[in-house]
């Protein structure tokens, strides 16, 4: 099998240059690369696309790198938790694109598969549909959504063997799975690395042809946004 | 009129025994408080989960396992995780038998309007025009009047469209209101205290009132 492990977020992030597009999972603050996103932060890139379906908050998640300025625009379906974003959105300094969340799965999904494009009936008659193709099938509207692809994908998982299979753990699955197979170069960082073998194969969620690099994260705060109790 | 525990016990009665069921977030989440305990239903979360527990005690927190409202939440027996590629996937599919969710108006046509307000910060739409587009049910959950007393069911929608033609029923305030296929509200029940009246004068979009009209049953 081939070994992907690399040591850390800072090597694992190393050759990402300004300007690049990069997918990051997660729902809210669930299943986010809490060490690349630290390690893109350290490094400095700048002028960076995030494919994301939220903005993080103010003081975790992308909104670190939002506070830095490395952000030149989100791609996202829901970005309501951030003082910050709002600012920067408001007096133009950074750029939106808001896209149905399930537009925003199935485009990254079909970038993964290789579907250039898709229809579907979310946004018929709004203002996504602005500038868009629409076709009727069956009697019913639908709209036609591109694919999305990233220079790089950063992915987060519960466990990773050294060959990149993937499993995730509860909800933090969400936006990573399609984003491991959307990205030219995936990176993925696990809370256990595991040798050969020891995941069974019967529970793989991402196969580890989707992935180019894995290490074991560490000190993960895994913030919580809504402690809710009973 | 009803208070939001009211809206959300009146529409508890629409569950029945063997649906899977989307809750938006706001009075839909509350929802789930007054479903029958005799009824075995299922409930979506579009961020990858089908089977929502109840919220976790303190020691049963686990940062992993949130709703779409990014709370913290338990799993019931017989659990499934996902995606967000495949639950939007059951979704669109038609696959989730009743979509309950908030608006802020609707139009007598059964447009939905709930993500955006023009001059106020948009926040996104999130997965509502997915639940909107593909939902086989859709019942909502709103305010019949704004604050100032300007009627929320309307005509047509005065703000960004989530989706048109869509909202099956509503629950509201004052009144429970079937959307008819041609258009118009249909009155079935009134909340507790309300004349059919004040419905009329708080119902801009066509209102069809035939025969008596029963108030609610919230108990």
């Amino acid at each position: 099998m081939i070994n992907k492990v690399v040591e850390n977020a800072i090597v694992a992030t190393a050759d990402i240059p300004d300007n690049a597009t990069l997918m990051l999972g997660g729902f809210g603050l669930c299943g986010i690369p809490e060490n690349s996103i630290s390690a893109l932060l350290k490094k400095g890139v700048k002028g960076l696309t995030c494919i994301s379906n939220n903005a993080g908050v103010d003081d975790f998640g992308i909104g670190l790198l939002l506070k830095t300025r490395q952000v030149r625009k989100m791609i996202s379906s829901y970005v309501g938790e951030n003082a910050e974003f709002e600012r920067q959105l408001l007096s133009g300094e950074l750029e939106v694109e808001l896209i149905p969340q399930g537009t925003l799965a199935e485009r990254i999904r079909a970038g993964g598969a290789g579907i250039p494009a898709f229809y579907t009936p979310a946004g018929v008659g709004t203002e996504v549909a602005i500038g868009k193709e629409t076709r009727d099938f069956d009697g019913k509207v639908y709209l036609l959504e591109s694919w999305l692809r990233a220079d790089f994908s950063i992915v987060k998982a519960w466990k990773g063997d050294t060959a990149g299979n993937l499993v995730y753990k509860g909800t933090a699955r969400n936006f990573n799975p399609m984003m491991a197979a959307a990205g030219k170069i995936t990176i993925a960082e696990v809370e256990e690395l595991v040798p050969l073998g020891e995941l069974d194969p019967n529970q793989i969620h991402t196969p580890g042809i989707y992935v180019h690099r894995i290490f074991k994260g560490t000190g993960y705060e895994k913030r919580i946004e809504q402690r809710t109790t009973r | 009129m009803i208070d939001k525990t009211g809206i959300a016990k009146r529409i508890a009665q629409e569950v029945r025994d063997g649906m899977y069921i989307n809750l938006g977030i706001g009075i839909p989440t509350l929802v789930a408080n007054y479903i029958p305990k005799n009824l075995n239903v299922v409930l979506q979360s579009e961020n990858g989960l089908l089977g929502i527990g109840p919220f976790p005690t303190e020691d049963q927190v686990d940062p992993d396992l949130i709703n779409a409202g990014k709370q913290t939440i338990t799993m019931m027996p017989g659990s499934a995780l996902f995606s967000s590629a495949e639950s939007f996937a059951m979704i669109r599919g038609g696959h989730v038998d009743l979509t309950i969710l908030g608006a802020m108006e609707v139009s007598e046509r059964g447009d939905i309007a709930n993500w955006k307000v023009p001059g106020k910060m948009v926040k996104g739409m999130g997965g509502a025009m997915d639940l909107v587009a593909s939902a086989k049910n859709i019942i909502v959950a709103m305010q019949h009047c704004s604050k100032d007393g300007a009627s929320k069911l309307l005509p047509t929608c005065t703000l960004p469209i989530t989706g048109l033609q869509c909202v099956k029923k509503i629950v509201s305030d004052m009144a429970v209101l079937d959307v008819l296929p041609e258009g118009g509200f249909k009155l079935l029940e009134r909340a507790p205290g309300i004349s059919v009246e004040q419905i009329k004068n708080a119902t801009a979009g066509k209102l069809v009132v035939e025969g008596e009209i029963p108030e609610m049953m919230i108990n």
